[in-house]
Parts: C-alpha cells; structure tokens; sequence
C-alpha cells in the first residue's frame, strides 16, 4: 500500500517536497467486485485500499482518480479495456457507493471520503 | 452531495435510480415495485394458470436466480397456485458448471424447489467439450446456443412439464432485436419480441416473464436482496456479433437509459408489421400504438429535468403495452403458428396484401416463417430438420467413430 501511495504522489507531475508529501492525509477505503469483476483483480471480491486523500494536483480523490489508481495499481489483468473504455468506466458496470447508486452520487466526480465501501458490479457476464 | 429522499415513502434514502424513468427509490420500496412489476406483467399477459407446473430455466447466474426468487414470492404473495421446479442444463464443459450447478442446487433449497439437471451428453450424445474438441473453438456458441434451447425444452419434457420459463431481460431482448434487424431477419425479430413463444400446437411453451425488466435492476435486485448467485461466462468466446450489439446497447443505455426498452417496443412494433405473425391482433394494435408513441416522443426527451414528466409517460406506454399484450393473449395469440393458418391470414389482411399464393418465395420472409416440425426429433423447425439436428448431423459426420 506505502508503494502505491507514492506512486499515486508522484506520477506525471514533479515531485512535491518531501515535507509535504508526507503530510498527505490518507483515506481509508473497501473497494469490492463483483458480476465477474472479480476475476480482473486477483480472483479477490473485497480490497482495503489506503491512498492519499488528494491527487497529485492537489485535488480530493474522486471516483474517476480511484478508478485510474484501480487500473494502475490493483488491477492484476492486462485486460484494463474490460474495465475502462475511452477513459471511462466501461458501459455496463454499476457502481454502488456505499450501496446506492453512483448516478445519485455525482459519478465520476463523486469525491471519496474515508471509510466508504465502493462496489463495482458488471452486469455484462451470464444469466 | 445531500442524501436524496425516496420517491415513494419520502423517508427512506434513496439507493436507486430506475434506468426507465429516473426515479429515486429506497432499497424496499425499489424490491416492492420491481415485484409489482413482473406481477403485473405475468398477469396482464396471463403467463400462468392455477395448477400449472413450470419449470423455470436456472443456471445459477443472476436473471434465473431473480426469476427464480421473485416467482416463489409472488407465486406465495399472489397464490397463483402454479407448481415451480427448477430446471438446470448442463453443457459437459468441464470445470465450467462446477460452481454454478453447486449455486443452483443452493437455491433448490433456498427456495424449496425440486432441482432436475440434464446434461448434453444424455441429450445429444455430446458434451460441449467434445464439440471444441471437433469443430474448435469458433463458433461454438451457436451449437451451445441451439442446444440449450432444446435441453430446457426436452428437459421440461422428461419432467411432463408444458411450460419453460426463463430469465431474458429487457436487454437481452433489444440486443436480440438489434441482431436480427441487422441481419434483416424479420420474421425472428418478430418471434423475439414475444413474450410468449411456442404455439399451442407445440409441446413445450415458453415465456419471459423478465421481459420488461432492465438488467441494471435485476442486478441491483440480486444486490439489495441478497440473492446466492454465480457470475458465468462461456469460457468459450462469445459470439462477436451478439457482443457487438450488447456493446451497443449498453452505450446507448449510457445516455438515454429508456433506449432499451424503446428498442423493445420498436421491436414489438416491427413483429406487427411482418405478415402472418400476428395475424389477430394486427390492425387493432396498429392503430393503438399511435397514441402512446405521441406521449412518449413528448417525454423522453431531457435526461434529469423532465423526471415526473418522463415517468408518467413511461409507465403510460409499458401500461398500455402491457394491456395489448393482455388483449392479444385473450385472442389467442400465436406467435409461431401453423403454415396453413399462416396463409389464411395473410390473405384476410388487407393491408399487408401480397400475392397469397403458398409457395409463393417473392417475399424472402415467408420460407423462413414456415414453422413445421423436425423431421428427426419433432421439434418446432422452420426447416425440415432442425437447427440442432442440422448441427447434430454436421459433427457426427466429422466423429472420428461413430457412436451408438
Ligand atoms: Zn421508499
Ligand atoms: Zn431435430
């Protein structure tokens, strides 16, 4: 986890100072997959994530930064087009933050706080 | 962003949001209408009847475990007295059904109903491995395809069972509907947007009671209940066309969430318009859909703004759609029917008049619409053998030893 919050930090952007970084608070979450999502992130429903609460501009970690950190560094399938198209989650697959719906929640701009539970399920596999 | 209210109790927080009309519902509000909702559709187009034993096509994946759960709800909530048996196929893929047969056998005792599994091998004299095996790997899915179909259909049989029931979506019917418009298969377009199918000549009936339910909710349906399911895929690949239209309907569904069931409804639209396939109800039909097709060009048109609006004219159009199926069943309805009967009633319609003649081919419709039976098994076939026994033929031909 230590290894993928300084990669988080320190992607595209210069490196802040070693001082500030450190005091990036982080966020603490559950991130689960199911509907065959599961089989992209090592056969594994249930992740705990901690990651800093920002980005590397500055900005509070929203659903699209999580799912941009998902692919970077939990996903262990080369297959990211099964979870992202075009930049964005890939059609078919529902998001529940904290068990409702994300389009009630802002989707990709929902910003993810501390102790959130965010389920991704496809829909796309079997009847 | 503050907690939106349920649209319905107005004190519960809302979790979902309907696809179909943009509506904010708590978790056992979201349950009660999504029950309400294939109740009304089983009764408006009279699915079942008092006595009746019906097997219901489980493979352990989400649609047939809903199907499975919301019918022994509303079989209980509504008695409508019908006898449900769970009815499971199992290809001969190795590996592949362990865990779902293993899920399905959990919902037998979940749901307090008989299990019969049937395998290819005791159906067909192949497993789908041994079909890979023959014919590689492309492809396959349209023998696992056809062969399924027939499995639930000689499975029921083996059961004495008349009636299948299975858990295709509002999704899978619009892709099924796109597929066939691309293909310019009209006459299957229109067999795929019935409920309803199997003629009453036929042994086996089988229906979707699913039909007007969005797959997003049948999702949420299993999430929110809790429901024991397996997640599948063919570990074969899929059919790339079936993908590609699942891909698009699922983009359009992105940003106008009604497409689908507007692709159902243009669907059922379309199958009145193909001569002989719903000779009763045609021009009746015809005439009605006018008016709720205004409403809904009306309402549909903005995403969040014209919520109340939309919902309205929704529910309107899926009410009336729904009274019309109700009102085609009573007349005896048949959506695959006799060859004779077909002709008569092509020459009775006076607007869809071409030369009536049997064995007229001008219309490239009609060959295919000739719906006999099998000349080897006795299924329902538009041919003189039937797509499985066609399939049958072409791998025993390529059997290194021909089996007994
Ligand atoms: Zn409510
Ligand atoms: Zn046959």
């Amino acid at each position: 986890m230590n290894n993928d919050a300084e990669q988080m930090t320190t992607e595209g952007t210069p490196k802040e100072t070693p001082g500030v970084a450190q005091e990036v608070p982080k966020i603490e979450l559950v991130v689960e997959f199911s509907g065959g999502l599961e089989m992209l992130f090592s056969d594994q429903r249930r992740h705990s994530l901690s990651m800093p609460a920002t980005d590397q501009d500055g900005k509070p970690v929203t659903i699209a930064s999580l799912i941009d950190h998902l692919c970077r560094h939990t996903m262990r399938d080369q297959r990211t087009e099964l979870f992202v198209l075009d930049g964005h989650l890939r059609p078919g697959i529902l998001v529940l933050i904290n068990d409702a719906d994300w389009e009630l929640e802002g989707e990709e701009a929902y910003e993810v706080q501390s102790g959130d539970n965010i389920l991704f399920v496809s829909t796309l596999h079997g009847g | 962003m503050a907690p939106a209210f349920c649209a319905i109790c107005k004190t519960q927080r809302a979790l979902i949001r309907r696809p179909k009309n943009h509506q904010k519902l708590c978790k056992s509000c979201f349950i009660q209408i999504f029950e309400d909702e294939v109740h009304h559709t089983i009764t408006s187009s009279q699915l079942f009847s008092p006595g009746e034993r019906i097997a219901i096509g489980a493979s352990g994946g989400k649609d047939s475990t809903v199907l499975a759960s919301v019918l022994k709800t509303l079989n209980e909530k509504h008695k409508y007295g019908v006898d449900l048996v769970l009815l499971s196929i199992d290809e001969g893929i190795k590996g592949y059904r362990d865990d779902s047969l293993e899920t399905v056998k959990r919902n037998a005792l979940q749901y307090e109903m008989p299990l019969k599994i049937v395998g290819y091998d005791e159906l067909y004299g192949w497993t789908m491995d041994q079909v890979v095996e023959t014919i590689g790997k492309k492809g396959n899915c349209t023998y696992c395809g056809v062969f399924r179909r027939q499995a639930l259909d000689r499975g029921a049989k083996m059961l004495g069972i008349k009636h299948v029931v299975t858990g295709h979506n509002a999704d899978d019917v619009a892709e099924t509907i796109l597929m066939n418009l691309l293909r310019g298969d009209l006459a299957r377009l229109s067999r795929s947007t019935s409920i309803v199918t199997g003629s009453n000549a036929s042994e086996v009936k089988r229906s979707k009671p699913l039909k007007y339910a969005y797959e997003k909710e049948i999702v949420l349906y299993a999430h929110h209940k809790k429901l024991d399911y397996f997640t599948t895929e063919c570990i074969y690949s899929p059919e790339a066309f079936r993908g590609s239209a699942r891909s698009l309907i699922k983009n359009l569904e992105r940003v106008r969430p009604s497409a689908i069931l507007d692709v159902v409804r243009s669907g059922e639209d379309m199958a009145r318009l193909v001569p002989g396939q719903t000779p009763d109800a045609c021009g009746c039909r015809i005439k009605e859909a006018t008016v709720p097709k205004a409403v809904e060009e009306d309402s549909v048109g903005g995403c969040g703004s014209a919520n109340g609006r939309a919902g309205g004219g929704e529910m309107a159009v899926m009410e009336k759609e729904l009274r019309q199926n109700e009102a085609a069943e009573a007349e005896g309805l048949e959506t695959e029917i006799p060859v004779g009967k077909m002709h008569q009633s092509k020459r009775e319609s006076k607007q869809l008049d071409t030369p009536a003649k049997p064995g007229n081919v001008s219309l490239p419709i009609i060959p295919k619409q000739k719906l006999g039976t099998c000349e080897r098994c006795g299924y329902m076939s538009s041919q003189k053998l039937c797509q499985a026994c066609m399939l049958l033929e072409g791998l025993n031909k390529n059997r290194p030893e021909i089996s007994i």
